[in-house]
């Protein structure tokens, strides 16, 4: 059992214009990355339910030089609306760090 | 040196925001490299729909004017172009238009005439719709088609440059340039190609460059110097005790970007899927080569803001142990008696039409979902009331009414009322309109200058 904050160097989230939010997973070495890169626990699916996104859209797009995925997704709720807790999307990766990857 | 830098033209980028800090020894030292222009965005929409739905800055006056006093006194003693994209935060003609007025009184204070441009892409309601009508507009994900009542409900719209305008606007002999709303590798990007360095290594280069010294290992300095020729560029910082590292000038193309090899701007898309990033012996640089440029169709991306529903706000710190115990059951009983506090007392034709949370910041207040079974409660929590509805007088009103619930609401009911604490008097804060993005879409145009608007400031 591997958690997300146990094999990675650094995960970030921030918003990429006003609609899109964007994370970036380093892993800690090509060995976690190979391994993780295509978990099913990073799936559009799993992004849908952790930030109410439709799967369809969300993009995962694996960086190999940097040892790296990043998950596009769109917001669920408009930049700066009522409902905002979170305006540039910085702190949406940490419900990412105790996902279970394998 | 590889050949294809060996006569490079070389951007100062002194910042990654004017008005966020420009370091005048750091642009002495760009200018001992023999910068032939000075660039730098002014804005984004990172912060918000309110500064282009307002046409306000969100850095003050002082700080732009501080930055901009820097980077014209350079232009000043060497002649050097100084182009500022994003004018004023947002881009819009307000947010030019404050710009240009503090340029106005630098060169004043200064006593030089540069010749000065102004491009302004602010489009009109009634525009959008006609090439909305002729089918100009496509949306992009995760909106649908552009409604004309959306339109309506934008306060100002703006499309987002690429570098033709300002290339237009050096060809005329511009010395300052002020830009509305322009993609910010564009700002970056348009002098090189001008003076003829590639496409892809100017549009790469734009992209690294375009928060200042963010792309850099020591994040306490401000700028960059690019230096660009026709296959590459190479990329070091204006602080001498700061360095460019190979992953950090390669991550940087990842930043505040939905993909991390294609990106797509006005009128084509940099692809820098056979990039090579290479440290040179300075120790300070690093060599990017292999960004390409592929020309699409010309399209803009549109920016659309307004303003909607009004705010009040009042926070309090609780530290009363009996809140503390069960932070949860304690929000959910407070949220509903607030509803039931303000119902009582607005008038019947508003009763369905406002809203108010309460986020609780040292609990779950920043991602407002349910908290883990056994987590230990903080020692404090501070409570956020927000308050939305039509006008500022109605959320000001349910503001007022929910005061004193807000203030002594207890945890257990049958013990003496506890009163929060206050941090202010007047409690309640009016913070006026919610202000949103409307618009994520693109405009397709013939040309590039189709909906900028040059003006020359005549001095």
């Amino acid at each position: 059992m591997a958690r997300l904050r146990e094999v990675s160097r650094h995960v970030r989230s921030k918003q990429a214009g006003p609609f899109w939010v964007t994370m970036d997973i380093w892993f800690d070495g090509p060995g976690s990355f190979e391994r993780y890169k295509a978990s099913p626990a990073l799936s559009p699916d799993v992004f849908g339910q952790l930030f109410g996104t439709d799967p369809a859209l969300v993009k995962h797009i694996p960086v190999p030089e940097l040892n790296l995925v990043k998950i596009s997704y769109p917001r669920a709720t408009p930049q700066g609306g009522i409902l905002e807790r979170d305006m540039h999307s910085g702190q949406q990766y940490v419900r990412l760090l105790d996902i279970e990857l394998d | 040196m590889s050949e294809q830098l060996t006569l490079p033209i070389k951007v100062l980028v002194p910042c990654g925001s004017l008005g966020a800090g420009v370091r005048e020894e750091e642009v002495e030292y760009g200018l001992s490299r023999g910068a032939h222009a000075i660039a730098t965005d002014a804005g984004s929409t990172d912060s918000g729909a309110a500064y282009l739905a307002t046409g306000k800055s969100k850095n003050s006056r002082g700080a732009v004017k501080r930055d901009l006093m820097i980077l014209m006194k350079a232009h000043a003693r060497t002649g050097i172009p100084v182009i500022i994209g994003t004018s004023g935060q947002a881009g819009g003609d307000m947010n030019v238009d404050w710009t240009r007025d503090i340029l106005l009184e630098i060169v004043a204070e200064l006593g030089i005439s540069p010749r000065i441009a102004l491009l302004y892409s602010e489009q009109t309601r009634e525009s959008i719709k006609t090439f909305n009508t002729a089918g100009r507009i496509r949306p992009l994900p995760p909106l649908g088609p552009l409604e004309d009542t959306t339109v309506d409900e934008c306060d100002h719209i703006v499309a987002l440059m690429g570098v033709e305008p300002y290339i237009d606007a050096l060809e005329q002999g511009a010395d300052v340039i002020l830009g509305g709303r322009s993609t910010d590798p564009a700002v970056l990007a348009s002098f090189p190609i001008w003076k003829g360095a590639g496409w892809g290594a100017s549009w790469h280069a734009g992209k690294v460059g375009e928060c200042g010294a963010q792309c850099t290992e020591k994040r306490d300095s401000a700028g960059v110097l690019l230096s660009i020729g026709k296959d590459g560029f190479d990329v070091e910082p204006l602080a001498r005790d700061n360095y460019c590292a190979r992953e950090g000038v390669s991550a940087h193309m990842l930043y505040e970007n939905t993909d991390p090899y294609i990106l797509t701007e006005p009128g084509g898309q940099l692809d820098v899927t056979q990039v090579t990033y290479e440290a040179l012996e300075d120790n300070r640089s690093v060599r990017v080569t292999g960004a390409v440029w592929k020309p699409r169709p010309y399209t803009m991306k549109l920016e659309g803001a307004g303003g909607g529903r009004f705010q009040t706000i009042m926070l309090v710190g609780i530290q009363d142990p009996d809140v503390l115990r069960d932070v949860s059951g304690f929000h959910d009983r407070f949220l509903e008696a607030l509803y039931m506090r303000a119902r009582q007392t607005l008038p019947p034709e508003e009763q369905d039409d406002f809203h108010i949370s309460i986020r609780m910041y040292g609990w779950n207040a920043v991602d407002g979902r349910p908290v883990a079974e056994g987590t230990p409660p903080p020692r404090e929590i501070g409570v956020v009331f927000i308050a939305t509805a039509r006008t500022q007088e109605l959320a000001n009103a349910i503001t007022h009414a929910c005061n004193p619930y807000f203030f002594h609401y207890p945890a257990v009911m049958d013990k003496e009322l506890p009163s929060y604490g206050f941090a202010f008097s007047p409690a309640d804060v009016p913070r006026g309109q919610v202000y949103e993005f409307k618009l994520n879409h693109v405009v397709e145009v013939g040309d590039p200058l189709e909906l900028v608007r040059t003006r020359w400031v005549d001095l």
